[in-house]
């Protein structure tokens, strides 16, 4: 058991001579005008456990799936055990010896462990003697790594963290020598990701790589040996973890960027438009996602909320704006009780006075197919004509006044929305949800996607918003745009808000922590290697006790 | 790829493929050692040369119009109705129940009636299929096509068993008499004698101008396309999913149970077995083939009325060719415009781009 906790002297020896057994050198990839990865070097080493940190969007996902042959590079090298490779394809991936367990599994759920391991990986036409092999192996698997999973189970009958284990054995079954793990604990109990943990300690002492992404820097600490940070597609730095602190990891991911400038006064706060209690949001799955969250936003206030994705940000965006049930809890508005319930919620909240930039543009806030004019009264279709006739000249009047004064190009009101670019279609959703002249508005990820010019102007829209007395709720996973717009901000993990700061003092560091959770652990010690510190509260424990088949699905990444 | 420009998907995509299922029909027709020109020729006379066949030809559109504008209506809101079968052969009882229980009264109230009971019974039976989607998530794919049989089956019983009078041997209900009936057109037309085109085609000719009407000029039809296109967007602008979903289910029933009034009140005057006899299938083919706007779904109905009665014609004329190989070529028609109907798409789309920048530059 000693090996699950290893030494700083253990870890310095495995990191200091071992050869690499991945090595990428100057990778690059561009979608469209998104430089995913920025000329990217990476060397990881034979029988480590290295951990890549970074924000949502920050290109681990892209790179890792450069690595497994999802996406080919645009430019740059990949060296598998010193040899340069070139992986097309995740078979090819797999020849080599890369394995990957994905976010969301890839299993057939009516199959079970054994069919689920060998599909794809059949020697012959006949089943029989592959799955009597197949059988031999998986109880050796079980035996050295502690990954014990009854082959003849079927999975929709196991537990999350079942499943995982059988994508890490599907994996080993094929010889897998490298493992990438993408954020593997995020759909897992505490109790299970402490099994991965061991798990995965088992593999590095049998001489396995593993790559781990994640952004909880709790799980870095404890189970890497070095942890590369990436930020806005671009590699900033690798360290050894026992040389570093969760502060200093939290400082890199987000980086000290200079904050936009943003011409903003003091607020004056008046009373309270929006008032959320005790809410609890469930997700798609029936997990809470949001958990017992109370806050208020005052009239001319920008109440920022700032969080890694995934923490139920969206869930908690989509419950106010009437889109999502909500399982317990009260929001009111203006003093009164919104009541949300069935699938036209969002109907009532915007007669209540609620407007609502989602977070998801392209999915939610515009139908894309539709031209600009059409896009221009979603929501608000039935103040246009006044019996069942849809008037069309005065949607066109108003498509054409908000084109007009938020410089929405090309000013061309019948295109299809999609062929617009992501900073004029959110013009087209801001200029609708701030036109109508809201109580309230809640806006998410204002500026996802949206090039330089755009973002000024939007910010200035918000704050302009703000001066005029609106409440304002802003939900982004920018860190900058939070300290920069907010007049207060409100920090949440896991569904919970963990924090309250003020943009004007908060230290980077500090929201840092708070946002990746580690605040638990004080800043700047580290928990005993090998397990987990604890950070359940009570609340969170009763709601998973609640949700036994917990699933994240979430993660927009 | 960029999208064809929108005559050459509503007009040049659709025309070249009737073209080339008639092409492959003439290869068939070629194969059995008889002359495909000479069919065409019989074809097109059967359905418009004289009189009567051409009132035919304008009967059976009326059909795969209402059928067609069932299927368009609800693709709009994303949903594949398949159940206008269905739907129109229990339209037929409303029709006829209202029909017998007013025998004897003027057409000119019974024919409103008849379309508002015959409407009520066919959006009766989308209805349970959209709630079941709303509500459950069971895809009305499934569940219209098994409410086809249950109709099937349902009709059959009630027809043989409760509607049929004592002492009459086919499985028919009684007769509605000939003052009650809706008027066919030969009775003002002389053009049309002998054939079953009724006032029920010129209901047809409204339904296309108000579904029109309904689906871009009205704030429902707004919402209904934004169902269709998008329902996160359309939940995100408050739109409910489930209520639409059903009201555009039960106007689809609505649409298909007028087939009943035209065959129903219009031409038998009483309720026989399978009497839809295929034309709530045929409007799939006329939805997808008129792209689920009225201008196609009007047009590819016409088609079809031709390909019907003059398919009628032709095998009455050429021995040469039997039933079996009209309906070879109805359903290579189908096959082209329906489940192959994009097969061109993208060798048009290249073709046009290509020669874009010729024509193009201004």
């Amino acid at each position: 058991m000693t090996s699950l906790h290893p030494t700083n002297a253990q870890r310095s020896e495995r990191t200091a001579a071992a050869p690499l057994a991945i090595e990428l050198v100057g990778i690059n990839k561009h979608f469209g005008p998104v430089h995913a990865n920025r000329d990217i070097h990476l060397a990881i080493k034979r029988g480590t456990v290295h951990g890549i940190v970074g924000e949502n969007g920050a290109g681990k996902s892209t790179l890792m799936s450069i690595l497994y042959g999802f996406y080919t590079a645009d430019s740059g090298e990949i060296r598998v055990n010193g040899t340069p490779a070139t992986i097309t394809d995740s078979r090819h991936a797999l020849a080599l010896g890369i394995g990957m367990v994905h976010q969301h599994f890839m299993l057939v759920d009516n199959f079970s462990v054994l069919e689920n391991v060998v599909l794809g990986a059949e020697d012959s036409a006949f089943l029989a003697p592959t799955l009597t092999k197949a059988r031999t192996q998986l109880k050796a698997l079980a035996r050295d790594y502690g990954l014990e999973v009854d082959p003849d189970a079927i999975i929709e009958n196991l537990s999350v963290g079942q499943q995982q284990r059988v994508e890490i054995l599907k994996a080993l079954y094929r010889g897998a020598e490298t493992l990438i793990l993408d954020e593997p604990t995020g759909v897992l109990t505490p109790d299970e990701a402490d099994h991965l943990f061991r798990i995965l300690g088992k593999l590095r002492e049998e001489g396995k790589t593993i790559i781990l992404i994640t952004h909880k820097l709790r799980e870095i600490m404890a189970i890497t040996d070095e942890v590369s940070v990436m930020r806005q597609g671009a590699m900033v730095k690798t360290l050894t973890t026992k040389d570093t602190s969760p502060g200093e990891l939290a400082e890199l991911m987000v980086g000290r960027r200079v904050l936009l400038r943003v011409e903003k006064g003091p607020a004056s706060p008046g009373k309270v438009l929006l008032d959320v209690e005790k809410l609890v949001v469930t997700d798609d799955f029936k997990v809470p996602r949001v958990k017992g969250v109370s806050f208020q936003v005052r009239a001319g206030e920008i109440v920022g909320i700032a969080g890694v994705a995934g923490n139920g940000q969206s869930e908690l965006l989509e419950s106010i704006a009437g889109m999502r049930d909500q399982l317990l809890g009260t929001i009111r508005l203006n003093g009164e009780v919104l009541s949300l319930e069935g699938d036209d919620g969002a109907a009532r909240a915007r007669a209540a006075g609620l407007a609502h930039v989602p977070e998801d543009r392209l999915r939610m806030g515009l139908v894309t197919t539709f031209s600009e004019w059409e896009n221009t009264i979603l929501g608000y279709q039935h103040s246009y004509g006044s019996g069942p006739g849809l008037d069309i000249a005065k949607a066109r009047a108003t498509a054409e006044e908000y084109i007009k004064k938020f410089d929405i190009r090309p000013p061309n009101l019948d295109l299809k929305t999609a062929n617009f670019s992501g900073g004029n279609q959110q013009k087209i959703v801001l200029a609708r949800e701030m036109e109508r002249n809201p109580d309230v508005l809640i806006v998410g990820q204002p500026t996802r996607g949206v090039d330089i010019g755009a973002i000024e102007f939007i910010h200035n829209q918000i704050i302009k918003m703000r001066d005029a007395g609106k409440a304002i709720l802003l939900v982004s996973v920018e860190l900058d745009e939070i300290r920069s717009l907010a007049d207060r901000i409100l920090v949440i993990f896991d569904g919970q808000i963990v924090g309250e700061a003020d943009p004007a003092t908060a230290d980077e560091t500090e929201l840092g922590l708070l946002m990746t959770g580690s605040h638990a652990t004080e800043v700047g010690t580290v928990s005993e290697p090998g397990t987990l510190a604890p950070h359940e509260t009570p609340v969170q424990q009763t709601l998973t006790q609640m949700s036994p088949q917990d699933n994240s699905g979430k993660d927009p990444n | 790829m960029t999208p064809l420009p929108r005559w050459a998907d509503v007009v040049l995509l659709p025309l070249l493929n009737v073209v080339l299922a008639f092409l492959v029909g003439g290869l068939i027709v070629l194969a059995v050692g008889q002359n495909p020109l000479q069919a065409v020729g019989i074809m097109l006379y059967g359905a418009f040369g004289y009189g009567s066949g051409f009132g035919y030809t304008l009967y059976y559109t009326t059909d795969f119009i209402f059928a067609g504008l069932a299927v368009s209506l609800a693709y709009h809101a994303g949903l594949f109705n398949i159940g206008p079968e269905g739907q129109a052969y229990v339209g037929g009882l409303g029709v006829i129940l209202i029909g017998l229980a007013l025998n004897g009264t003027h057409w000119a109230i019974v024919f409103p009636l008849m379309i508002i009971c015959g409407g009520a019974f066919g959006a009766l039976w989308a209805f349970v299929p959209g709630y079941l989607q709303a509500k459950r998530g069971s895809h009305v794919v499934i569940t219209t096509i098994l409410f086809n049989f249950i109709a099937t089956s349902m009709m059959g019983f009630l027809i043989s068993r409760v509607l049929k009078p004592v002492g009459v041997n086919s499985d028919e209900s009684a007769p509605l008499e000939a003052i009650t009936r809706v008027p066919q057109l030969r009775t003002f037309i002389e053009l049309f004698k002998n054939s079953p085109v009724n006032l029920t085609f010129f209901l047809a000719i409204i339904a296309l101008v108000f579904i029109y009407w309904l689906i871009w000029r009205t704030k429902f039809g707004y919402a209904v396309r934004a169902l269709g296109q998008n329902p996160v967007a359309a939940n995100y602008a408050g739109i409910s999913n489930q209520k639409m979903i059903m009201i555009v289910m039960a106007m689809s029933g609505v649409l298909a149970a007028m087939v009943a009034v035209n065959n129903v009140g219009g031409v038998q005057g009483r309720l026989i077995l399978n009497f839809v006899n295929g034309a709530g299938f045929v409007g799939i083919a006329v939805a997808f083939m008129g792209r689920g706007h009225p201008v196609g779904v009007g047009l590819s109905a016409l088609l079809f009325g031709i390909l019907y009665q003059g398919g009628q014609e032709l095998a009455f004329q050429m021995p040469g060719i039997t039933r079996e190989m009209i309906v070879t070529i109805q359903a290579l028609v189908i096959l082209f415009t329906g489940a192959m109907g994009d097969m061109l798409r993208a060798p048009l789309a290249r073709l046009l781009t290509r020669s874009e920048p010729a024509t193009g530059a201004k």
